[in-house]
């Protein structure tokens, strides 16, 4: 017997047509789902009536123990094998989470191609492995709560992933048997929740200090329609390294001795107990009771909590500044700041935003449920249920695209903050007379080097037919679809011959930081600029140092004097010698001196190969 | 000739219409579809038409059209839960046959 529920004016559906579809955030401390029933978006809780699912899977020998409550509250137990906080390693590889997390973390990790994986007693387990785990469990209470089985569902990321993990996340969703409608940016998630229940127009920051991950995005709505302007934020920014203050103050304020993992967690999950605690509260107990039986019975206040925070809350602030310029709008014309993530409850945070952007930040929707009910909002409208609001959805890539050019330089072709989906294509050529393939080098990121930027894939474009140096004309094109993942591929025009490329998203390379990728293309505009006019000099130098020596092999002996033609080697080793060292203006005085002194050979070679191509043919003939 | 609410369901509609923002009752009716020939209407109401018919129950307002009355003449609508499952279901005294899943029926 099917239990019905109340739909908008006109929109009943026909009975068994209508299609079950969610919404999930996915979280680095919890997750939550929520559908839309009544048409109204609403979160689901479990049969104990709790809504937030911990994100955090127990291992036992025979496989996952629990998943949520129970696993959380064995953490300080057994942390080897409760695993918690893995979003942070979604698509990550070893390095780059040990060098975020120095040792931090009780976990055993596992250097696999790609992906960081953790060894558990269960085996050694991927975060996209742990990941579905939870997606499980929240697909199991969604489709009890709904009766029957779902059409799809909307799961959020944090706007600064990139696509090796949101390539992870849709991997984790598929092996939890859901199917992924689509990725959503969970800023945007917030807009649609926001925005669509209180009819809100204008532009709005949207502040997101999650467990693990900070993100700033500036949105412009308009009669229904959202727009991201920009996106900003930091990966791995979040409540659990208010956490580790905290833990690291008792450390020091109990004069501890070294602490094993157990106890480490355990101080970790007092210490959010106690930050939530100062939320409401002045002053509150930090009590824990060691392995060795030793009790830690200490008291911190907000006064405390603020000084350990603030350079934390501060952290937040730069990001903020940026989203706003990159947006191009002023702190002003922001007409309201929407909070989202339960880190936001704190009041220091509270006070940071609203004295930063001048004005007292919206909280009338739960900051921990906000981003699950927009998720909820968008995918029943994408399983096909209609709805009176017509709305479209414009997302944004959150770092340029590009490719490696000559001389180690990046060539963009989707520039950061373009909306998605986007397609765009551009030319190259071939560097070599007669090169017959070319490598292509994907890359992400802001700054001007190959060196200073994120690699992304590798793949070799072949069968370019044999033609003179810039003769070929291949187009490169960069498909980025509307969940921010890409597909790069090259094709040589001018002979119709193409190589297909498909680039998967790799998984985890080092140097991914975004946050500090951005603030680095910031702090070395200067530098990068003067980088690339050198290599451009360099590139230029060694184009015509190549032409000018198979010029001299081919017609040197019989177009030029000894005396011209030492003349001309003469100036092509003062080039090469200038190419060498770093003084751009050296170079390219070398290059033009070369250019001057090959002006008349130049010349000559023309007349000749128009001599030889008359030679023979009478006036009337041509 | 009425239809009625159980309170439970009274107190149910109200808590969505509030959180909806905005309506003033509930709208049942009956369309011809479905596997059985006749399915529920249930929608929020936000304006009546000349001909609708008016009831209240536990000071909900419920609107139907006067085609759709003499198929629920009668009509309680409770609001029931099963496990994690919620919603509203229709004790219909005209139905002959239902099908599976009550979402639709025939008198």
């Amino acid at each position: 017997m099917a239990l019905l529920q109340i739909f908008e004016p006109g929109q009943s559906t026909v009975p068994h047509q209508h299609r079950r579809a969610i919404g999930i955030d996915l979280g680095t401390t919890h997750s939550l789902v929520a559908t839309v029933r009544n048409s109204i978006a609403t979160v689901l809780p479990d049969e104990h009536g709790r809504v937030l699912l911990p994100s955090v899977v127990r291992y036992g020998a025979e496989g996952v123990k629990s998943v949520g409550v129970e696993a959380a509250a064995r953490q300080a137990e057994d942390p080897r094998n409760t695993l918690a906080s893995f979003k942070r390693f979604m698509g990550r590889g070893l390095a780059d989470v040990t060098r975020t997390h120095q040792g931090d973390l009780p976990y055993e990790f596992a250097d696999a191609p790609g992906m960081v994986q953790i060894r558990t007693v269960a085996g050694v387990k991927s975060p996209v492995e742990v990941s579905a785990e939870v997606l499980r469990v929240l697909r199991q209470r969604a489709e009890a709560s709904l009766g029957g089985e779902l059409t799809g569902a909307v799961i959020t990321v944090p706007a600064y992933f990139d696509d090796a993990q949101r390539q992870a996340t849709k991997d984790a969703a598929q092996l939890a048997g859901l199917n992924v409608l689509r990725l959503l940016n969970e800023p945007t998630a917030a807009a649609i929740a926001y925005g669509l229940d209180n009819a809100a127009e204008g532009v709005y920051a949207v502040y997101d200090l999650g467990g693990g991950t900070f993100d700033i995005s500036i949105l412009r709505l308009t009669k229904g329609v959202f727009e991201v302007l920009a996106t900003g934020g930091d990966s791995a920014l979040g409540g659990d390294d208010f956490d580790r203050r905290i833990a690291c103050w008792a450390i020091e304020a109990g004069q501890l001795p070294p602490l094993g993992p157990r106890d480490l967690r355990a101080l970790q999950v007092e210490a959010r107990e106690v930050k939530e605690a100062l939320s409401s509260r002045d002053r509150a107990r930090f009590h824990v009771r060691l392995q060795s039986g030793e009790p830690v019975d200490l008291t911190l206040d907000t006064a405390t909590l603020e000084s350990l925070g603030a350079n934390l809350v501060a952290k937040t602030l730069k990001p903020c500044r940026q989203a706003l310029r990159d947006a191009g709008v002023d702190i002003t014309d922001i007409q309201g700041v929407v909070l989202v993530g339960g880190s936001t409850r704190m009041p220091m945070v509270r006070a940071a935003v609203a004295e930063f952007f001048g004005q007292a930040p919206l909280t009338n929707l739960d900051p921990d449920q906000v981003v699950a009910l927009g998720a909820a909002r968008q995918a029943h409208l994408l399983a096909g249920n209609r709805s009176g609001d017509d709305w479209l959805l414009l997302d944004v890539i959150p770092l340029s695209l590009g490719i490696e050019t000559m001389g180690g330089l990046v060539e963009k072709i989707v520039p950061r903050n373009a909306t998605l989906p986007i397609a765009r294509a551009q030319e190259f050529t071939t560097f070599k007379d007669g090169q017959t393939a070319m490598r292509v080098h994907v890359l992400q990121g802001e700054r001007e080097r190959v060196e200073d930027c994120r690699s992304l894939a590798h793949f070799e474009l072949r069968g370019i037919p044999p033609l003179p140096a810039g003769a070929a004309r291949i187009k490169v094109t960069f498909e980025v679809d509307a969940d921010g993942l890409l597909a790069v591929t090259a094709r040589e025009e001018s002979t119709g011959v193409s190589a297909q490329v498909a680039v998967k998203p790799s998984y985890g390379l080092a140097d991914d930081d975004i946050a500090r990728m951005l603030r680095d293309a910031f702090d070395h505009a200067r530098d990068d600029l003067d980088a690339r006019a050198l290599a451009e000099a360099q590139v230029d130098a060694d184009r015509l140092v190549d032409a000018v020596r198979a010029a001299l092999a081919a017609d040197g002996e019989s177009l030029l004097s000894d005396a011209e033609r030492s003349a001309i080697e003469a100036r092509i080793v003062a080039l090469v010698a200038a190419r060498a060292g770093s003084d751009r203006s050296a170079i390219r005085e070398a290059t033009d001196a070369l250019s001057t002194a090959t002006d008349e050979f130049a010349a000559r070679r023309m007349d000749a190969s128009i001599r030889s191509a008359l030679a023979g043919r009478s006036i009337e003939s041509i | 000739m009425a239809v009625t609410l159980t309170e439970r369901a009274a107190v149910h509609v109200q808590k969505f219409i509030a959180k909806r923002g905005h309506g003033v009752g509930l709208r049942l009716g009956v369309r011809t579809t479905g596997c059985s020939g006749l399915a529920y209407v249930l929608e929020y109401a936000d304006d009546l038409k000349p001909e609708d018919l008016e009831f209240e129950s536990h000071g909900t307002k419920v609107i139907i059209d006067p085609k759709s009355l003499a198929f629920i003449d009668g009509t309680e609508l409770d609001f029931v839960r099963e496990g994690l499952n919620e919603g509203f279901q229709f004790n219909n005294p005209n139905v002959k046959n239902e099908c599976g899943c009550g979402e639709s029926f025939n008198v």
